[in-house]
């Protein structure tokens, strides 16, 4: 039988190396071959382990030492009935059934290790078809017809950017993947490198061609390392194998490729920022036009794309652009990926196509809100996007009808929150983001979102004023006027989205002095409810400033002047008598 | 990863690398990384070295070296913490986790502690974000935190610590 381990970080950091150790020393090896894979895309199930019996596949979940010992043992003696109980249920089947996967369709399926899983399942073959029936001018038309557009979130079509770069002149050009994936709440970027690198090696060799670049590279963030070493290992195996360097496949195609890890900043995800980087420099973003098709890199012709546009490249050229366009809305085509966390019971990585609602994706797929709480919101693009307000679940995946709405389709992450989040307190949290993360070339946003972050905390501390909702609104607009790059153009859309949607809680916030969300400690009232208060005293024991007086077996008292409102009283009463309002 | 400061000033660790990309443009980021690498962090001296040996303007290595957050101009404990502080993080509770390191290991984001083993520092996202919250040590990642399964981490560490001297 065949065992793999679904090992991409997120395995790893939830026990998946133990499971493998596990595994390793008791499997019969003689009979049984063990292999990992990547990201399977069930986070909240890892680690996972798939066994691949006569009868199908049988897939394990939550898998533990204890676990993995009784599965070895099971396998062993080719019998799984004794360890059915550790099965994934019908319910969580429900995830990946209803998934529709174009850019992960090898992860969780292959050893992303080894090259010969990876052509096993038709790699390299789409490069195999460009290179010996196909001209460049071809698969730009190719990929005009699946109207693929750009993953990175400005959605911008993809065959216009590589047909630019194309009829540029000179001889010297660059193909560029960006894999600094910095939006927090994101990670569909690193599951595909993790998972498949080979995919994305394939899809940039391809607009490698179609662009009549000679070297592509990838810019990968430094906090991913795995990333980073099963990429490097994926280049190695291809060039082995003469998919990459010279006379590709026999043919006239020549093309290089490397790694070039980014060093932590935000703002490199935006495209000329991106390129003074690869450059060495400060990643501080260029004026445009000249866009990177005609001047990017060492000022030559360049093309950058997102790590998920170029999965679905090779796909779209084995399928042809049609069973890609099939897919999806009028202006959305094809599928995407999106990150699914927060306050979800399923998370993990969702694939399905354009023109679903966010409600199929919530509750169908991720079946809801931990805890049964009540929806409130969900965080769509990052420090770019915004927060969508439960009355708009149905709004549909597409680029337009997210736009509208305030929020944007962004990278793929979906934050989903619920009743305990405050939503001024989450627009504080994108501008601490954005103002930190800013370059400093603007005035407007280096400015600008430090004033705003200002207004912000003060208001989640109790001290706004009246006017700090129109003082914010100008400013937001000011800022998207006045910043040359995506970052400032985007920072105010988490405040603008949370003043349309939960203006509310910010007149609550500065007049009434309160947080329905209990978030603000600040704002936060503790109380004790003398009924059922049993004056055990272990509160007014564990109160770090002695802010509670009573008397033994008597109801005690908070006094709010000395209260830091730190919350131990709360966590130690055994009776809940303490109240935060 | 970690500080050797036996090794902080000597430059021949850095040679190799220096050899492969000093006529490489562009290669100013990578020259800093591996020496990150080497030393644990960017001393003065390596950066001064790294400039008569590339040409390029020192004012130009530390404004890179202060522009991208993963370069350090200061030493670090033996346990670099972390801290993701993304959005899932964030709401699922982040925060708690560093008043926790604040209180248990007294140290605020960017400081050491006095023992030297280990230093806070808040990232903006791991990518882990389905088992947020999340912290990395080193190279380990470690999801699902709790204030409690956070302390009893840094316990570990210090008792595996406390066995390697």
């Amino acid at each position: 039988m065949k065992i793999a381990v679904g090992q991409g970080s997120c395995g790893i950091a939830a026990g998946a190396q133990k499971a493998y150790d596990v595994l390793n020393s008791i499997l019969d090896l003689s009979n049984n071959y063990l292999t990992v894979t990547g990201c399977i895309g069930m986070c909240y199930l890892e680690p996972i382990v798939d066994v691949y019996a006569n009868d199908g596949l049988h897939r394990f979940v939550k898998v533990n030492s204890e676990i993995a010992e009784k599965i070895a043992n099971a396998v062993n003696v080719n019998d799984l009935s004794s360890v059915k109980e550790y099965e994934i249920s019908d319910d969580d089947k429900q995830f990946l059934d209803k998934q529709t996967r174009i850019a992960l369709r090898h992860c969780g399926v292959i050893n992303p290790e080894i090259i010969e899983d990876y052509i096993s399942d038709d790699g390299y073959k789409a490069l195999n078809k460009v290179l010996t029936t196909m001209s460049p001018e071809n698969v730009i038309e190719e990929i005009k017809i699946s109207g693929l557009a750009g993953r990175g979130g400005a959605g911008f079509p993809t065959w216009f950017k590589w047909n630019a770069a194309r009829q540029s002149q000179g001889e010297e050009k660059y193909l560029i993947c960006n894999a600094d994936e910095g939006d927090p709440g994101a990670f569909m970027d690193r599951a595909v490198i993790e998972g498949d690198p080979h995919n994305l090696i394939e899809g940039m060799l391809i607009g490698a061609y179609a662009i009549g670049a000679r070297e592509a590279i990838v810019y990968v963030r430094a906090e991913y390392p795995l990333a980073i070493r099963r990429l490097q290992n994926a280049i190695d195996q291809s060039k082995a194998k003469g998919y990459i360097g010279h006379n590709i496949m026999g043919t006239d195609f020549s093309c290089d490729f490397r790694i070039k890890a980014g060093a932590g900043a935000f703002v490199c995800g935006e495209e000329t920022a991106l390129i003074e980087s690869l450059e060495g420099s400060r990643g501080m973003p260029r004026l445009k036009p000249p866009f990177p098709a005609q001047s990017g890199y060492w000022h030559k012709p360049s093309n950058i794309n997102n790590v998920e546009t170029f999965a679905n490249v090779s796909w779209i050229i084995l399928n042809g652009g049609n069973a890609f366009s099939s897919m999806g809305t009028e202006n959305s085509k094809g599928t995407k990926v999106f990150a699914l966390t927060g306050k979800i019971k399923r998370g993990g990585l969702v694939e399905i196509p354009m023109g679903k609602t966010l409600r199929d994706v919530i509750f169908d797929i991720g079946g809801g809100i931990k805890n049964d709480k009540n929806f409130k919101a969900v965080q769509m693009g990052g420090p770019s996007g915004g927060c969508i307000p439960a009355e708009l679940l149905d709004t549909v995946i597409d680029y337009k009808a997210l736009s509208a709405t305030g929020a944007i389709m962004g990278s793929g992450g979906m934050v989903v929150m619920d009743d305990s989040t405050c939503m001024v307190e989450m627009a504080r949290f994108f501008l601490d983001f954005t103002a930190k993360e800013s370059c400093g070339k603007c005035v407007h946003c280096r400015l600008g979102t430090k004033r705003m972050l200002e207004i912000l905390t003060r208001i989640t501390e109790g001290n706004g004023k009246e006017e700090d909702i129109e003082l914010l609104e100008e400013l937001c607009l000011a800022i998207k006027d006045g910043a040359l790059c995506g970052l400032g153009q985007t920072a105010p859309n988490p405040v603008l989205t949370t003043l349309k949607y939960f203006k509310n809680e910010y007149i609550e916030h500065i007049v009434e002095k309160k947080c329905a969300a209990h978030e603000c400690t600040n704002l936060l009232r503790y109380e004790i409810n003398a009924e059922l208060c049993k004056g055990c005293t272990l509160c007014a024991k564990k109160c770090p400033v002695s802010a509670i007086s009573g008397t033994v077996k008597n109801p005690h008292i908070i006094d709010m002047e000395k209260c830091i409102k730190c919350g131990n009283c709360v966590s130690v009463c055994r009776f809940n008598a303490v109240e935060v309002k | 990863m970690n500080c050797d400061c036996k090794n902080k000033n000597d430059f021949s660790l850095l040679e190799p690398c220096l050899q492969k990309y000093d006529l490489v443009p562009g290669s100013l980021i990578t020259i800093l990384q591996n020496a990150q690498e080497i030393y644990g962090y960017l001393p003065v001296d390596v950066i001064l070295h790294i400039s008569q040996r590339t040409g390029i303007k020192v004012t130009k290595i530390m404004g890179v070296a202060t522009f991208y957050s993963q370069f350090r101009l200061e030493p670090v404990g033996k346990y670099l913490i972390m801290l993701c502080q993304g959005t899932a993080c964030h709401v699922n509770g982040s925060l708690q986790i560093e008043k926790v390191i604040n209180e248990y290991l007294g140290i605020k984001d960017g400081e050491t502690t006095a023992d030297g083993l280990f230093t806070l520092k808040n990232v903006a996202c791991l990518g882990c974000c389905s088992l947020s919250p999340v912290m990395m040590i080193n190279d380990d990642t470690y999801g699902s935190l709790t204030p409690e399964k956070a302390v009893s981490i840094f316990k570990e560490l210090q008792e595996k610590a406390g066995e390697e001297e």
